[in-house]
């Protein structure tokens, strides 16, 4: 596989003593990707450890209150360790695995992935160092010791602003001197090639279960499929089932943090320019002289400057809208969901959410919106508690 | 004949000395490089602090971040090279990047800058072989050079690749890891050397790692220059000293480190 770009955005900008890595993962990738033993393995450990398939659920009373389309929910909060990261991270092990790596190393944000890498560590029997700015470290405490149950090491990040993009610099310096032996798991569509597109493929479940699930409660497709994006791991994984369907709609929504004008969010594609960062051309939050800025968000997955290669390349082409969600809307969404539905969703995935509620009315009810709910918001409960006592969030400063 | 080829034909191991542009200030990096240059460097390597140094280690990491937080702007770096190349017909002028500042500014307007302030080459850390035509041509056409990068991981096929046409020198990364001070080298170092003088005739600095007169001597055996880098940044960095203090001491370990290889 050569095809490392989308038209201008991808690539592999990293560090000489990476690329032979990388191509080694290339090589790897590409043979087991349709490798029928591969195959049959990943499917066994999705269907019995992961929990697949999540349920594609109609939300009657959301639809209810927003009066109009149907808002169905892909329940990916409902796997195994509570978010769609495991999918991807259970395709890297197996991969890991079969190269012959003896140690896994993750960054992670919100600490969904390093959980989730953690836990396929401790099943396949990797050594596993989770890297995680010391500011995420504090506001998302329940992961951390989640994560040091299952035998990983915590490596607190203190340089630049101790959050998720600090601790993919961290993980990247670790695995130049490491390449030998260890495999970097990285958690979203981001950095170099092969991973975009690798972590694509790993994510692409949950779109092809929500295309078939919505087919068979509908018996037609939805007009709008609509996802949170940080780095665009969920997002990528359920496009993915419907990026052949002209005829659906595909909304990425992005962190607004305090507002876009405000200068603190963490919309990439909204509020961001092109350029270079983790091995990748994409859309970026920079300043003028190429200085990457910090980006914000009450969620913390979100909380990253740059966004996968292929959004950019959907933002540019018009087969993807790319919106942006406040703090104070993706928490209204949040209480919303728990309040009328029973479900408790991730700050992240509550932005897609709080998405859904606005587009729902401004269709008829005859049709249908399903939406990623990528993750869980056990963790949350902390952030939300602070946010609503006026204290806004437990930032890094 | 470019620069580098006069410097690399004198018949004796060529000096390369890092320093970061801005740290702690434009003007006292400035005053520090000249210390580099007194002390023997052949040529210098200008830093241009990055917001997210993935191949440094923490002395260039917070090197790059004083220098940010001081008002450092590409602009600055320019300046600086402006200032050299009138004092210093002769000193070979590297700036050495990551990417997203070059592309930021536009390759063509950053060629043409650079071009102007008398930089002789580029290294981009980011930037390996298969991305190099974007942005290889324009410096070219500008009469500017992009170094190549060689580390212990590139195998011989790759490293023929890297180094065909190279017309200033590779640099040979002497470790897997980031930038930083070692007390030694790998083992393997003068078989990894010896590996690419096969495939290329080009003259080789290595670097990475070379911070004293051992480790100076280690390294240039195999090789025609060497690199010094964290161990000057360290002293651009120690907040005890006055400028014209870190200016001896530039000198001094440029002496130490240099005289023990020439």
């Amino acid at each position: 596989m050569k095809n490392t770009h989308y038209d201008i955005y991808g690539g592999q900008y990293v560090a000489e003593t990476l690329m032979p890595a990388l191509d080694e993962l290339t090589a790897a990738y590409e043979k087991y990707r349709n490798d029928p033993g591969f195959t049959a393995e990943m499917n066994a450990f999705l269907a019995d450890y992961v929990g697949r398939e999540s349920p594609l659920y109609f939300a009657e009373r959301l639809t209810e209150h927003c009066g109009g389309a149907k808002i169905y929910l892909k329940r990916e909060d409902l796997n195994h360790t509570g978010a769609h990261k495991i999918n991807n991270t259970l395709g890297q092990a197996l991969l890991a695995r079969r190269m012959g790596k003896k140690r896994l190393i993750a960054e992670t944000g919100a600490g969904m992935h390093g959980v989730a890498t953690a836990t396929v560590a401790a099943r396949f029997g990797f050594e596993c160092e989770v890297f995680m700015g010391e500011a995420d470290i504090r506001r998302q405490q329940p992961n951390v010791e989640r994560m040091a149950m299952l035998g990983a090491k915590i490596r607190s990040v203190t340089s630049g602003t101790g959050t998720l993009k600090d601790a993919m610099n961290e993980a990247l310096r670790d695995w130049v001197a490491t390449v030998e032996d260890t495999f970097y798991v990285i958690g979203t569509v981001a950095g170099p090639a092969p991973y975009p597109a690798m972590v694509k493929e790993f994510q692409s479940v949950i779109g092809r279960e929500a295309r078939r699930q919505i087919l068979e409660k509908t018996g037609k497709l939805p007009d709008e499929v609509i996802a949170c994006v940080g780095g665009g791991s969920n997002a990528m994984g359920i496009f993915a089932g419907f990026e052949n369907d002209p005829s659906v709609k595909l909304v990425g929504v992005e962190a607004a943090g305090m507002g876009l004008e405000t200068g603190h969010h963490a919309a990439s594609i909204n509020g961001g320019r092109v350029g270079v960062l983790h091995g990748s051309k994409s859309y970026l939050l920079q300043n003028d002289d190429g200085q990457v800025l910090d980006a914000y968000s009450v969620s913390a997955g979100l909380d990253y400057p740059g966004v996968g290669p292929e959004h950019a390349y959907l933002h540019d082409s018009g087969r993807a809208q790319y919106t942006a969600v406040t703090d104070e809307k993706a928490i209204e969404a949040f209480d919303l969901l728990c309040r009328l539905e029973g479900i408790l969703p991730a700050l992240e995935s509550s932005h897609a959410v709080a998405q859904a509620i606005v587009n729902a009315p401004r269709l008829g009810k005859d049709r249908a919106i399903v939406v990623c709910l990528s993750g869980r918001g056990d963790k949350d409960m902390e952030n939300i508690r602070a946010y609503k006592a006026g204290n806004k969030i437990l930032t890094c400063d | 004949m470019n620069r580098f080829q006069k410097i690399f034909s004198r018949n004796r191991k060529v000096a390369v000395g890092y320093a970061t542009s801005g740290c702690p200030t434009a003007d006292e990096s400035l005053e520090f490089m000249r210390g580099m240059i007194s002390g023997g460097a052949d040529i210098l390597e200008l830093g241009v602090p990055f917001s997210d140094p993935t191949a440094d280690g923490p002395v260039i990491q917070q090197s790059s971040q004083t220098a940010l937080r001081n008002g450092f702007t590409v602009s600055k770096a320019f300046d600086i090279a402006s200032a050299l190349r009138s004092e210093y017909p002769d000193l070979g002028l590297v700036l050495f990047s990551y990417y997203n500042p070059i592309f930021s500014m536009g390759p063509e307007v950053f060629a043409e800058r650079a071009r102007k302030a008398g930089v002789d080459g580029v290294l981009i850390v980011d930037v390996p072989f298969e991305e190099r035509s974007e942005i290889e041509p324009v410096l070219n056409e500008h009469g500017i050079e992009l170094i190549p990068l060689v580390s212990p991981a590139t195998g011989p096929e790759r490293m023929k690749k890297i180094t065909a046409n190279c017309r200033s020198f590779i640099y040979y990364i002497t470790v897997r890891g980031v930038t930083g001070t070692r007390s030694t080298l790998p083992d393997d170092l003068q078989q990894h050397l010896a590996a690419l003088r096969k495939v290329s005739s080009a003259p080789v600095a290595a670097g990475f790692g070379i911070s004293s007169p051992e480790t100076a001597r280690a390294a240039a055996a195999g090789a025609d220059g060497i690199v010094i880098g964290s161990a000057f940044v360290k002293i651009q960095l120690d907040d005890t000293l006055p400028a014209a203090g870190k200016r001896s001491r530039a000198e001094a370990l440029a002496k130490l480190c240099f005289g023990a290889v020439r």
